[in-house]
């Protein structure tokens, strides 16, 4: 186990690379997700104060 | 056709067709990328001359190929959106280039981090990277350019110019690493009748490519999803969908 985490001396180089990626994709996921509730949430809030 | 084509171009049927085909593309794109991240890091041999460091091509061929691919898509979407006007192909070039804007320096940063133990440098001017730079600030242009214009259709006409001469640079990144003597190495995957790659690394590659397209489409998706609710949030079908929930 410890040397699969070491990765035979490229450590510093490889787990960046893995976790900038990662962070990227499911950041982005994860964002999508929140902005479709605070969306839905301000427009409904809109519609509450100001009625048809 | 055409009339499928119309009435997905519309955003009250896109919506609920945007949602479920995001959960669609999302599920196998997360199964397909765990057990590509478990061939790439743990199944695939170490290479004969780059040892254990050669395992970031598993991150940074799919995040160059989503740079080069999200570009192309969006440039498709700037030719529909000009000559037919469609609200969805101008919401999705303004979405997919936050992520494209995002994996384009995911590959930049990956490849340096490969090329200080490989190379010896952080960066070279190479025309691989610089045109992979140029790609990244092009990304960036088309996001700038759309928060600068206040009108959102014309925000959206300009960026999809944009996006339309910047596709020149699409083919240029490909095939730098041909028209040019670059530190970059040649292509590896596309040649493919002979891929100079194991299979064993090969796989797991393929798997985390199409493993984030999946997923970068879902994603895409989401977003358009968004910003057409908040464009159209004063609109009938918005206000509709929304109190009947």
């Amino acid at each position: 186990m410890q040397e699969f985490f070491s990765m035979g001396g490229y450590a510093a180089y490889v787990w960046p690379s893995y976790a900038l990626f990662l962070l990227v994709l499911f950041g982005n996921l994860g964002t999508a997700l929140y902005q479709s509730r605070q969306i839905r949430r301000a427009i409904q809030q809109q519609g509450r104060e100001n009625p048809l | 056709m055409w009339l499928w084509f119309h009435r997905l171009g519309s955003p009250p049927s896109f919506y609920p067709f945007a949602g479920r085909l995001a959960a669609i593309l999302a599920v196998p794109g997360l199964v397909l990328l765990l057990h590509g991240l478990y061939g790439g890091l743990w199944l695939a041999p170490a290479d004969y001359q780059q040892g254990e460091g050669y395992r970031i091509i598993f991150v940074h061929v799919p995040a160059a190929w989503l740079s080069l691919f999200g570009y192309s898509a969006m440039a498709v979407a700037a030719v529909i959106a000009l000559i037919w006007r469609m609200k969805v192909a101008e919401v999705f070039i303004t979405e997919a280039a936050v992520l494209g804007a995002g994996f384009t320096a995911v590959a930049l940063v990956t490849g340096m981090l490969w090329g200080k133990p490989m190379w010896g440098t952080y960066w070279v001017w190479d025309a691989r990277l610089t045109s992979e730079l140029i790609l990244l600030f092009l990304y960036l242009g088309i996001l700038a350019l759309n928060s600068a214009l206040e009108d959102e259709r014309q925000a959206a006409r300009a960026c999809s110019l944009l996006a339309l001469v910047g596709a020149v640079n699409v083919p240029i990144v490909h095939y730098s690493v041909e028209w040019w003597n670059t530190l970059h190495q040649g292509p590896t995957v596309t040649k493919f009748d002979a891929p100079a790659i194991d299979w064993r690394m090969l796989f797991p590659l393929l798997e985390i490519a199409l493993a984030s397209t999946l997923l970068s489409a879902a994603i895409v998706l989401l977003r358009m999803r968004n910003a057409l609710l908040w464009r159209d949030r004063h609109s009938r079908w918005v206000q509709h969908m929304l109190r009947e929930s």
